[in-house]
């Protein structure tokens, strides 16, 4: 058996300008979506928090009327909080897995092929925006069943998917550039569990920027996770209201992410040395 | 750029990497023919690995260079990794996935139309033989199958030259000769040319038509295998050559690192 007439990758011609980058980007997503079917339990156990944030937190809240809402009961209020910060909580460890899959070789074998380093960082960005939507089924069905006034029109749910995975595309590529930055497990974790709390509690999901003291009034703004939930209040809730205008908040998220994937995408190839 | 009438599939040019103060690989010059296989050995620490991530584009070297089928390294990595396959000497097989789709994903990332991927895939279980497991995920196999299936993933954009890196580390006789087998048979098929590092004198006997012993980040010596042996005395096995260029024995030397991580792959392939 001869392979002397195969065809070489330099004959390939791409049906449209792009069309590779596109395949290698997915390719990288399709990965670590396969491993998610063959084995999903990781994704159950990510319903725990939002149920107890919502059940026990949101509830006691409820009855105090100590948060300016916006005229929405509180648990209405915080609901599109808990759904950013499982997204949250669920991508900032997201950067783990290069430092596991570096261990066992098999980041080595995606940067010795010749598929962009982009492309690399924008997969796992993708993959991660599986798991959100997920996490955003989840935190929908418990949401109902608490009685949160949900809006369910098309363009509304099209807008809060779109929120979604962008929050968890924003800050599982900030989780890869930690990961590239440490390089260990260990160290990761650390980091890892300091960074969470402070991103959650300096935005505005469980109260309003109008509460904040001046200062976290400002980290806040700085903060991507605040833009995620101001879009979420406005298209998930029935009264909810955006306060820096949902074509900010989009803008805002977008130019993090752009910003996010041009550093993972020069720091990547150093997890290996 | 690509060197037509080029005979040499590698050539090292005085490539040097330093970490601090170390010098891991000392302007290191030499060449491997096209289509030949070329055995790298040497004792942990020698700097095999460093030379090998350099030639991968995986790590940036200090100075000097090197041409893998006519492509620079420095200037063209992206089309130097065209032109390579690569077996890390970790288990770079995905083990959460079955074996055809750690071919799909590859084949996906080498840019290998959906017209040719269906063939190409099914033609590598078979010359591996290993279609009865395609559908199997990887952590059932045995260890001798994962480095089959890890070569035949390397091989699917058909490289001009492949580095395997400790290809059979952790493995026990008769999975060795399975994949010894299937690196010759590799070549004969393909004209591959190959670059392997080993530990494993008998290996480099059985494979390699030169053989070069690394020690201090320079090349002891290099030539056949059969001029080593004669060189070194009448009787002398792989093992003696590699004793006397490098004045240690194959057990000692070693960093923590080097030793947990060939632990940890021995482990997972048992």
């Amino acid at each position: 058996m001869s392979h002397a007439h195969e065809s070489q990758l330099s004959d390939w011609a791409e049906p449209f300008p792009g069309a590779n980058y596109l395949r290698q980007t997915m390719a990288v997503a399709e990965a670590d979506v396969r491993k998610l079917v063959h084995d999903p339990v990781e994704l159950l156990t990510r319903m725990v928090q939002p149920v107890l944030w919502l059940l026990i937190f949101g509830q006691v809240f409820n009855r105090t009327h100590a948060i300016p809402t916006g005229g929405i009961s509180y648990l209405d209020f915080m609901a599109p909080g808990i759904l950013a910060q499982s997204v949250l909580f669920g991508a900032i460890f997201y950067g783990i897995s290069l430092i596991w899959e570096r261990d066992l070789g098999i980041v080595q074998k995606f940067l010795v092929s010749p598929a962009p380093r982009s492309t690399l960082v924008l997969g796992r960005a993708i993959s991660s925006t599986a798991r959100s939507l997920c996490q955003m089924f989840f935190v929908y069905v418990i949401a109902f069943l608490l009685h949160v006034q949900l809006r369910f029109g098309v363009l509304e749910l099209a807008g809060v998917v779109l929120a979604v995975m962008l929050g968890s595309a924003v800050f599982s590529t900030f989780s890869l550039i930690v990961a590239c930055l440490v390089k260990s497990r260990e160290r990761f974790m650390g980091i890892g569990q300091v960074l969470t709390m402070p991103l959650f509690f300096a935005s505005n999901a469980i109260y309003p920027l109008s509460l904040m003291p001046p200062w976290l009034r400002v980290v806040s703004k700085a903060n991507p996770l605040s833009y995620q939930v101001d879009a979420l209040r406005a298209l998930m809730i029935v009264g909810g209201g955006s306060t820096f205008g949902i074509g900010i908040d989009f803008l805002m998220q977008i130019a993090a992410l752009a910003i996010l994937v041009i550093v993972a995408t020069k720091l990547y190839p150093s997890i290996v040395t | 750029m690509e060197n037509s009438s080029n005979t040499q599939a590698i050539e090292v040019l005085s490539l040097t990497r330093k970490f601090n103060s170390l010098v891991a690989v000392d302007h290191l010059t030499f060449s491997c023919v096209s289509g030949s296989t070329f055995g790298l050995l040497g004792p942990n620490g020698a700097g095999k690995s460093t030379l090998v991530k350099m030639l991968t584009t995986l790590l940036p070297p200090t100075s000097g260079t090197a041409r893998i089928a006519g492509f620079d390294i420095v200037q063209h990595p992206e089309l130097v990794r065209r032109k390579i396959g690569y077996v890390s000497q970790m288990l770079s097989a995905d083990g959460d996935m079955t074996g055809y789709e750690n071919l799909l994903i590859s084949a996906k990332l080498y840019g290998i139309p959906r017209s040719e991927r269906a063939k190409r895939i099914a033609q590598a279980f078979e010359f591996m033989e290993l279609s009865h497991v395609s559908q199997k995920l990887v952590r059932q196999y045995s260890g001798g199958m994962i480095r089959r299936l890890e070569i035949a993933q390397s091989m699917l954009h058909r490289p001009h030259v492949l580095f395997l890196d400790e290809p059979s580390v952790g493995l026990d006789p008769s999975a060795k000769r399975s994949v010894w087998e299937r690196i010759g048979e590799l070549r004969r098929e393909f004209g591959t040319t190959i670059l392997m590092t080993t530990h494993d004198m008998e290996e480099a006997d059985h494979l390699c038509d030169m053989v070069a012993v690394m020690h201090n980040g320079v090349l002891a010596a290099l030539d056949t295998p059969a001029a080593l042996k004669s060189q070194v005395g009448a009787a002398a096995t792989l093992d003696d050559v590699f004793i006397h260029f490098t004045g240690a024995t194959i057990s000692e030397g070693g960093e923590l690192r080097d030793v947990a991580r060939t632990r940890i792959t021995t482990q997972r392939l048992g």
